[in-house]
């Protein structure tokens, strides 16, 4: 169910992208889609009433194996989070200087290249 | 196998140092010369270096974490013959820069993005990690990103964003497919994932293979994804032009595509591979008959041998894969060239409409007879190196029974020799009505232009049997599925 969620999330992102005109709400829309990946990649890694994945003194082995989630996801979405500011900072910085050269946020007031 | 890292470490600290040398010292003429004098020395050594990966084949564990817990480095027939193909391309286009990033300011950060983009590249074809390519990917796609927009004009802004939004959309979709990847395995290790496989494939498994191989047609420019690049190729500076047509679409595209799908996945039905080269073949050449300006031409003509390189690789028969990646290392030589040429020629005109050029080849004849080398070699004529990689990809097809291909290669061909043809009668022959009082280009640019002229033609000598057996072979049979797996013991 909440898979299904995090896809719908995705497809909402892929909307933004694909059709709206503004440069700020693409951009929005790649960040939601980026963040409904980071969403099923932390799920990935959880189980219900885990525990973190830390293992102190004295803790049996086999229930902490069982109960535990899986940290590798949780570095995983670490990275792509970092990966995701550098890119949105990019994205707005490049809108930002757009906005300067075309004085509009429009992409169909935006074609001086032509196929 | 202690050379491994050094392909990712050095271009990165080679891009922190540049920056802060910039802040530390004071003298201006100083400071212009170590930014020059370090990033040839960077892509220098590394060029050198990528000599010695050829014929190794290894594993590199990293802070000596063993797979599945650690990531590794791999290093095979099929990454070494892309090393030396990336590294090569680089250090032509920094020698190039040289002179040419004279006419932007800045020079520190473009030569900062630029060793970043070399670090992203040899990471992904040393990586042996799914997340790791993810994040090299991601490395090198930023900077070229950024180094699109370096001119800042309206047009290359413009080009940037249209290109940052599809690519971030192929990241997006290579990132998702991961993701499924590691639900069902519990791993990322690629070598680890492509033993798994070697029962059988599941649905799920083939939807993340099939967002994967979205994604990196997309990087790769294949024809229905690849809107993006005629406009991002020549907005970028000639020398990053040349780099990103050079050797970023192969080794972002077409290399991760192969690695994922020959080596993890052992696909076999490779056919559509070869219909999608086709379309692109064909599609692309067709676009850039009409062109005007220079670069968006060339830019067309990489979508359109991009196609002929999954063409030789999509037949799958030994010799068809052969042909394929000889035209890699053969398009990377020949289209840097002729964005370089580009580049010399809008240095002293500062123009790429073709309509406005004639008659350069009297006042630059080292651009002239260069870019008269690298034609001949794209449009397939003896003895440079096009027309041989060409015959074999056609003589694959042949052989493997598929004439129809054979003969769509061979009116790509024609139709890439039309289009070079106008290229060299509005650029560099006919009258010299506008450009009597032009010189040559500087040094600089002359020396990166005339060594790749040379490789044009030394290349061809790949095929003899004493460099095909070191070089070629061993990255044809790097695809080879059993080949991969043991690998890692």
């Amino acid at each position: 169910m909440i898979y299904i969620l995090c896809f719908v999330l995705f497809a909402v992102g892929l909307y933004g992208i694909f059709c709206k005109k503004n440069l700020i709400k693409i951009i929005l829309g790649f960040m939601i889609a980026d963040y409904a990946l980071n969403l099923f990649l932390i799920l990935l890694g959880y189980k219900k009433q885990g525990i973190a994945p830390i293992l102190s003194k004295g803790q049996n082995l086999e229930k902490f194996a069982k109960t535990a989630v899986d940290p590798l996801p949780q570095a995983l979405v670490l990275t792509s989070i970092v990966i995701g500011l550098a890119i949105t900072a990019l994205f707005i910085a490049i809108a930002v200087r757009i906005y300067e050269r075309y004085g509009t946020f429009d992409i169909t007031k935006i074609r001086k290249l032509k196929g | 196998m202690f050379s491994m890292p050094f392909f990712v470490v050095l271009p990165l600290f080679g891009a922190f140092l540049i920056t802060f040398l910039n802040s530390v010292v004071s003298n201006k003429k100083i400071r212009y010369f170590l930014n020059d004098f370090f990033a040839v020395l960077f892509t220098g050594v590394l060029f050198a270096l990528s000599f010695f990966t050829i014929g190794k084949k290894g594993v590199y564990y990293i802070g000596g974490w063993v797979p599945p817990f650690g990531i590794n480095f791999v290093l095979d027939g099929l990454s070494s013959l892309m090393l030396v193909v990336i590294n090569l391309i680089s250090f032509c286009a920094t020698v190039f820069s040289i002179d040419y990033m004279k006419q932007y300011t800045a020079k520190r950060y473009y030569y900062a993005l630029f060793l970043l983009m070399v670090a992203g590249m040899n990471g992904v074809v040393l990586t042996g990690d799914f997340f790791n390519l993810f994040v090299f990917i991601e490395i090198a796609s930023i900077s070229s990103y950024a180094l699109v927009a370096f001119g800042t004009e309206a047009e290359e802004l413009e080009a940037s964003f249209k290109y940052m939004v599809m690519g971030c959309l192929a990241t997006v979709f290579i990132l998702f497919g991961i993701a499924i990847l590691y639900s069902k395995f519990g791993i990322l290790n690629m070598i680890l994932i492509s033993k798994e496989l070697t029962g059988g494939v599941d649905p799920l498994t083939k939807f993340a293979f099939f967002l994967l191989v979205i994604g990196f047609f997309i990087k790769a420019a294949v024809v229905p994804f690849h809107a993006w690049l005629p406009d991002a190729h020549p907005s970028a500076p000639a020398p990053v032009s040349a780099m990103l047509s050079g050797v970023l679409i192969k080794s972002l595209g077409v290399y991760a595509l192969v690695r994922i799908s020959f080596s993890v996945f052992s696909f076999e039905a490779s056919l559509p591979l070869a219909y999608l080269g086709i379309i692109s073949m064909i599609v692309g050449v067709l676009l850039a008959l009409g062109q005007m300006d220079i670069k968006r031409l060339l830019a067309y003509h990489s979508i359109s041998q991009i196609g002929y390189i999954l063409l030789g690789l999509g037949i799958g028969t030994p010799l068809g894969i052969i042909g394929g990646l000889f035209h890699l290392i053969n398009h990377s030589i020949f289209k840097s060239l002729l964005f370089l040429n580009s580049g010399a020629i809008f240095y002293r005109t500062k123009t790429r409409n073709l309509e406005e050029m004639g008659g350069l080849h009297s006042v630059m004849p080292v651009t002239g007879t260069t870019s008269l080398a690298a034609s001949l070699s794209i449009s397939g004529l003896p003895p440079f190196n096009g027309f041989f990689s060409k015959l074999i990809i056609i003589l694959a097809c042949v052989e493997a029974q598929h004439y129809v291909f054979a003969i769509w290669a061979i009116v790509g061909s024609i139709l890439t020799l039309a289009s070079f043809t106008k290229v060299q009668k509005f650029a560099f022959y006919g009258e010299n009505k506008n450009w009597r009082n032009i010189k040559e280009v500087p040094f600089f640019m002359c020396f990166a232009m005339v060594f790749l002229a040379l490789l044009c033609l030394l290349t061809s000598l790949l095929l003899l049997p004493y460099f095909k057996e070191a070089f070629l072979l061993p990255a044809q049979k790097a695809l080879d599925i059993g080949e991969y797996i043991g690998l890692l013991k």
